[in-house]
């Protein structure tokens, strides 16, 4: 029971990482049907610009060290700076082939997402390095031998305040509304006097700013970070958004939780049912290729109607 | 007449190309070589012509959307490299009393190729009959997601060497250690000549016609009586078994990796499919040379700009999209009216349309404003 309580923490906690990378999919599918393969390296970018800033604050500002500040800064800041990447990528690259064939556009995120991995080996090195720790991290127990960690809490808390935040703007605000109406139908909003290009800048930064705000995270709790971990943290949060039903908020968030929990379960439980550990990396696929055959709009993404 | 005339055509480049081979081995062609790392690039660039053209009938002529295809790869090379190392040696030997060493290792290498054809065809059974009921982008992720999951299983077999990549037999076998590198140019380029002849014909064929019609519009297709799932999956299967040949061509040459079969491979597949322009053999084979090539060439890039050379591709990349997005061809063909001479059709008995004589795969190559009109649907 303390092994399942605590394999589900863990599950969870993976699984909002995940949630948060999946709903800037989401969003951009559901207003350009454009996978945007570079969302992944968004992640990684994220999680440099607050290395960056953690060391920038530290020499100049005098927040050495762990502090709720530094913590706060280097958050914002690496928020703020995906979301600039997000909607230059989308003003230079997505914006002038979006007429064209679904394949051109893939061809285009691919050819973004290989610019941003090689622009960033080339200047800072294929090797991994530490990301300063600007929490105390401890860990507290819970009932029985389950432990949570404080950067786990962290994570959980962010991470809700964030998809709060992001319930907040696409449903009470009128850039939301647009964002909406966009989804919905392109031209019929351009009709009605929306600036879509504008929206779908928008949304581009919207969802940077939640996989920065994933890549600092992931590096508070796991702190080593390098130029290709966008590669497959990104395609699981693709997979994710697929499996709630690609362009549907709460499915990208139910995605992710479940992705992350089946993993750390295949982790934590596959040995007795005679599955590797190392099989983690397949549970997400071969969850999304059952989805896609029973299911194939993914598990929300008839029933709700609104898409983002 | 026109069988002579066919002969001619195949013996011709079959000299071409074993002159080639010659002066890509050691030894070159009377003296003259080629240096190894331009023969590596042009057994790659071969390689990859099998694996562009392949695809492109599924992504270019059937118009659905795969980003499998080095799964199929996977499979054609670590199910080859599976018999040379652990059973077809007994066969070679016994080959080589009778017929010679050299023969015997062809027949050996050919008897895998084609087991790694029928594997990788195999696996584009399983693969296509489930999922290509999927259109558009969900096919998309599922075959991605097989692919996937192909090399995670991979990477789980000891057998097969693991995540460290098949070498030889693993212990504790007694037989032959290593794969034995097979692999030449002139192999690449008798299988890159059969594999552009077998999607020629196909894609002129009736098959290719309901293929197309797949392509261009599902519904019409369908209520026009084509069986289109038969269609696909047959198109789907076809194109896994040569990329299985790629595959086995590869297994046999640089020994099997389970990183050099990860998803940004698929990527680089469709990136020269859709370079070349989409629908068109001779585009795909374009696409590949510049995409083996291209990186190659920034190596030559001085200095400081050197280390940036990947990033200069990416944007090169980019920027074709944006300038040409219908690809380098635009879905038609390059020097194929020769072919077409040698087995023309007899007086009359001209498909409906192809008042010019050509075929209906050259003239409608998927256009942007089409797959807008799609999407507006």
């Amino acid at each position: 029971m303390d092994t399942f309580v605590q394999q589900l923490i863990n599950g969870l906690n993976i699984g909002a990482i995940y949630a948060l990378i999946a709903l800037g999919y989401t969003m951009v599918y559901g207003i350009l049907r454009l996978i945007n393969f570079a969302h992944g390296d968004i992640y990684m970018v994220g999680a440099f610009a607050g290395y960056g800033l953690a060391y920038f604050i530290a020499a100049n500002l005098g927040l050495a060290g762990a502090s709720w500040g530094a913590l706060l800064i280097v958050l914002v800041g690496a928020m703020i700076t995906a979301a600039l990447v997000g909607m230059a990528i989308e003003r230079f690259a997505y914006r002038p082939v979006r007429k064209y064939s679904r394949m051109t556009t893939l061809i285009t995120a691919i050819g973004v997402s290989l610019l941003i991995e090689n622009l960033f080996v080339a200047r800072y090195g294929g090797m991994g390095r530490g990301f300063p720790q600007l929490l105390n991290d401890r860990t507290y127990q819970l009932f029985g031998n389950a432990a949570i960690s404080k950067s786990q809490i962290l994570i959980f808390v962010v991470s809700i305040a964030l998809m709060l935040l992001l319930q907040w703007i696409i449903y009470k605000t009128r850039v939301g509304t647009a964002m909406r109406a966009v989804s919905f139908n392109l031209n019929s909003s351009k009709l009605m006097g929306i600036n879509t290009d504008a929206i779908i800048t928008f949304t581009f930064a919207l969802g940077s700013a939640l996989a920065a705000a994933a890549g600092v995270l992931t590096a508070q709790y796991s702190p080593t970070i390098d130029p290709l971990m966008g590669i497959t943290t990104g395609l699981k949060a693709f997979v994710a958004a697929v499996l709630g039903g690609i362009g549907n908020i709460p499915g990208a968030v139910l995605g992710g939780l479940l992705i992350g929990v089946a993993e750390t379960m295949v982790v934590g439980y596959g040995a007795n049912v005679g599955i590797a550990s190392t099989y983690r990396d397949a549970v997400a696929f071969a969850i999304l290729i059952l989805v896609l055959l029973l299911r194939p709009s993914g598990l929300l993404g008839s029933t709700v109607q609104e898409k983002v | 007449m026109k069988f002579l005339k066919r002969l001619l055509v195949a013996v011709v480049i079959g000299l071409v190309l074993y002159a080639l081979n010659l002066a890509m081995s050691k030894e070159g062609l009377f003296g003259i070589g080629v240096p190894l790392y331009q023969v590596d690039l042009w057994k790659l660039a071969g390689i990859n012509v099998i694996l562009a053209v392949s695809l492109n009938l599924i992504n270019g002529f059937t118009g659905q959307f795969s980003i499998g295809h080095v799964g199929f790869m996977a499979v054609g090379a670590y199910s080859s490299t599976f018999m040379t190392v652990y059973y077809t040696q007994g066969l070679e030997q016994s080959l080589a009393g009778a017929v010679g060493a050299g023969v015997a290792a062809a027949i050996v290498f050919l008897l895998v190729i084609i087991v790694g054809a029928i594997a990788a065809a195999i696996a584009g059974l399983i693969v296509g009959i489930p999922t290509l009921r999927l259109r558009g982008d969900y096919l998309a992720i599922a075959t991605l997601g097989f692919a996937e999951i192909i090399r995670i299983v991979i990477v789980n077999t000891n057998r097969i060497g693991a995540a460290t990549g098949f070498r030889g037999a693993v212990d504790p076998w007694p037989g032959r250690v290593t794969i034995p590198a097979y692999t030449n140019f002139l192999w690449i380029g008798i299988f890159d000549v059969v594999t552009i002849v077998i999607i020629y014909n196909i894609v002129n064929s009736d098959t290719g016609r309901a293929l197309i019609s797949i392509r261009e519009d599902e519904l019409a297709a369908q209520a026009m009586g084509v069986n289109t799932t038969r269609y696909k999956v047959t198109a789907f299967v076809i194109s896994a078994a040569l990329a299985g040949v790629a595959g086995a061509l590869y297994g046999h040459w640089r020994l099997p990796h389970p990183a050099d079969f990860t998803f940004v491979r698929s990527f680089e597949i469709i990136i020269m499919i859709v370079l070349g322009g989409m629908g068109s053999i001779t585009g795909a084979v374009l696409g590949a040379l510049v995409i083996t090539f291209l990186p190659e060439l920034l190596r030559q890039l001085p200095g400081e700009v050197y280390n940036y050379r990947l990033v200069i591709y990416a944007a090169l990349l980019i920027l074709i999209m944006i300038t040409r997005p219908q690809g380098m061809l635009g879905g038609r063909e390059i020097g194929f009216n020769w072919l077409k001479r040698a087995q023309r059709r007899p007086e009359g008995d001209t498909a409906v349309g192809a008042d010019k004589g050509v075929p209906i795969a050259e003239r409608d190559a998927p256009t942007a404003d089409h797959a807008k009109e799609v999407e507006n649907r």
